[in-house]
């Protein structure tokens, strides 16, 4: 017995110098470039920080700013409405499109899932600047397709205009944000247990009861994901605000991402983008776990 | 029945009409980035669009290939002045080299790390590996973004700002390809590594002859999941790359872009230059593709 325990023991060390040998590449990159950072966010977010000065500790002044800082409250309202927009039109167009296509021929089923993934792959900036050739205000297309069919009576600027500005940056948001969810839900569908479908329509469900009460039940933890997905991106927005507007006009397209980077390259305020960095990731953490717990109740 | 059989499909046939619509106007800003490179500056600027060109010229790549120059490449010896500059070429070029190279390097760098942990994590029991396990997925709730400033300095006082590998580092130290890995490698039986220790093979060669070829689907998935984010990752290139030798070819365009906003054929000529050859590669590599992102959300 007392060999054994020896045995396992010698085979426990062998295995903790094994695992840790095997994560080691890995963790010089995570603790490095991941975690340090995120120590070093936190941290430095209570000193007055900027460039080629020490650093000067000023408590939570970062943070009691950053709640009387109009700019700031104005792009967490817009961020927000991004999120609130964004998030449930991404589900339920991306939940749409798959339920339609997940059963179609395999070839036309793969070809529209790669058609609506393609302005992801696309890549932000390319799909970008073709959006501001189209929005633009006398070469643009949508100027020429409201005007010429009579719905506007006169060309829009649509990025310099307050009132349209964010809802555009939203449209565009959405083209590249249904490709993953797409591809999640159609995969998951796929994976339903057909046997409960079947029985239940030899029960005489109906079609809306079927999805209602078996498929969307089977398919919760992919739509837990894809909302926590969709809210991440969607506070990540970020290329086709500093490439479309740079947060105008008056403002009225700051996001936090983009406040943040602002601070950092224009202002060289980096402790104070910090304390905003350290806002966001409690936001969308609190965020995160309220959508599981929804989920886990439901 | 019949009546019910008859609205169910009718349904079907106008929902897969919407969605063949929806379909055509999430491909259009493509089409109009590839027919917009080919068109001359007076379709371009006409106030009736051309939906389809009507004459084809090449005029707007001549002018990206033109208009600025950069060596081929910039090898420079670490600890020395001496470096060895390639010939002269459009600096169009220069950057599609450099995002080719950051990609493939983020890629195999990528995947060499996390497969290894990816299967430490999943089959080896050592100390601290929930703790562990349980920072990845934190982390990766996480967006990204929000160390930028951090980084930033970090890797100034790493004398690695403005060079590609200051946008490489942090897409490898991201945690999404060792938990993908993780998801792979617990689908390996633990006999078969029990029978290879049995014969006696050590650690590396348990990883490289067992369970290095039944991860294999999983390693591909993630690496062509990490060229293409890496190809695309806009974010980290803008606040690391300065110099025009050194940019990316999506910070290219975002350049080109501020400094000639209305020239639009310009533009659209950068912009298919950077989209077209990471579409050919996504659509060739799009099964494994597809598997990484479905396999990431297993468990997510």
């Amino acid at each position: 017995m007392a060999k054994k325990n020896s045995m396992s023991r010698a085979l426990m060390r062998r295995e903790t110098i094994a695992g840790y040998a095997f994560m080691f590449p890995s963790l010089i990159f995570f603790v490095g470039f991941v975690i340090y950072p995120m120590i070093q966010c936190v941290f430095t977010s209570l000193f007055d920080s900027t460039m080629n000065r020490e650093d000067i500790f000023i408590g939570l002044a970062n943070y009691t700013e950053l709640f009387q800082d109009a700019v700031f409250m104005g792009a967490l309202k817009n961020t927000f409405v991004i999120v609130i927009v964004s998030v449930p039109v991404v589900c339920i167009f991306s939940l749409w499109v798959s339920s339609v296509i997940y059963n179609l021929h395999g070839a036309a089923c793969s070809a529209f899932r790669c058609i609506f993934y393609l302005p992801v792959v696309t890549g932000s900036v390319a799909v970008t600047v073709v959006w501001k050739w189209m929005f633009n205000n006398y070469y643009g297309i949508f100027n020429y397709l409201g005007t010429s069919t009579g719905i506007l009576e006169k060309n829009i600027n649509w990025l310099g205009d307050e009132r349209y500005a964010l809802g555009c940056i939203i449209l565009i948001l959405l083209t590249t944000s249904v490709g993953q969810p797409i591809v999640l839900y159609v995969s998951a569908l796929n994976n339903v247990d057909q046997s409960l479908v079947e029985a239940a329509e030899v029960d005489g469900a109906t079609k809306f009861q079927c999805f209602w009460r078996i498929k969307w039940q089977q398919i919760m933890p992919t739509t837990l994901y894809i909302l926590v997905i969709t809210t991440i991106n969607s506070f990540q927005c970020f290329a086709l605000i500093q490439l479309l507007t740079s947060g105008g006009p008056n403002h009225s397209t700051d996001t936090i991402m983009y406040y943040i980077y602002y601070n950092a390259f224009k202002l060289y305020r980096y402790g104070y983008g910090n304390a905003m960095g350290v806002v966001l990731a409690i936001i969308i953490a609190v965020l995160s776990a309220i959508q599981f717990k929804m989920a886990k109740t439901d | 029945m019949k009546t019910k059989f008859n609205r169910s499909s009718c349904y079907k046939i106008i929902s897969v009409i919407a969605i063949g619509i929806m379909a055509v106007a999430f491909a259009f800003p493509l089409y109009w980035i590839i027919t917009g490179s080919f068109k001359t500056s007076a379709a371009i600027n006409a106030t009736t669009p051309q939906w389809w060109p009507t004459e084809w010229v090449m005029d707007n790549y001549r002018k990206l290939f033109s208009r600025q120059m950069a060596p081929m490449w910039d090898f420079h010896i670490p600890f020395t002045d001496i470096s060895f500059a390639g010939p002269e070429m459009p600096a169009a070029i220069r950057w599609l080299l450099n995002t080719v190279f950051m990609a493939v390097v983020s890629m195999v760098l990528t995947c060499a790390t996390a497969a290894m942990a990816g299967y430490a994590l999943a089959k080896k029991r050592f100390a601290g590996r929930t703790i562990m396990f349980s920072l990845i997925v934190c982390a990766m709730a996480l967006p990204k973004q929000v160390i930028l400033i951090p980084l930033l300095r970090e890797m100034s006082s790493l004398n690695l700002y403005n060079t590609i590998w200051a946008v490489i580092y942090p897409i490898v130290g991201w945690p999404f390809g060792v938990f993908l890995m993780k998801q792979f490698a617990e689908g390996i039986p633990g006999e078969m590594m029990e029978a290879a220790r049995i014969d006696g093979a050590g650690e590396w060669k348990t990883f490289s002859t067992i369970v290095l070829p039944m991860i294999k689907p999983g390693v591909g998935a993630l690496a062509i999941f990490t060229f293409i984010n890496s190809w695309n990752d806009y974010f980290m290139q803008l606040i690391m790359l300065t110099s025009t030798d050194n940019l990316t070819i999506s910070l290219g365009i975002a350049k080109l872009q501020a400094e000639n906003a209305t020239d639009f054929g310009l533009i659209m000529a950068g912009a298919a230059l950077a989209a077209i050859p990471i579409i050919i590669i996504f659509l060739i590599f799009q099964k494994y593709f597809t598997k990484g992102i479905t396999m990431g959300a297993v468990k997510g």
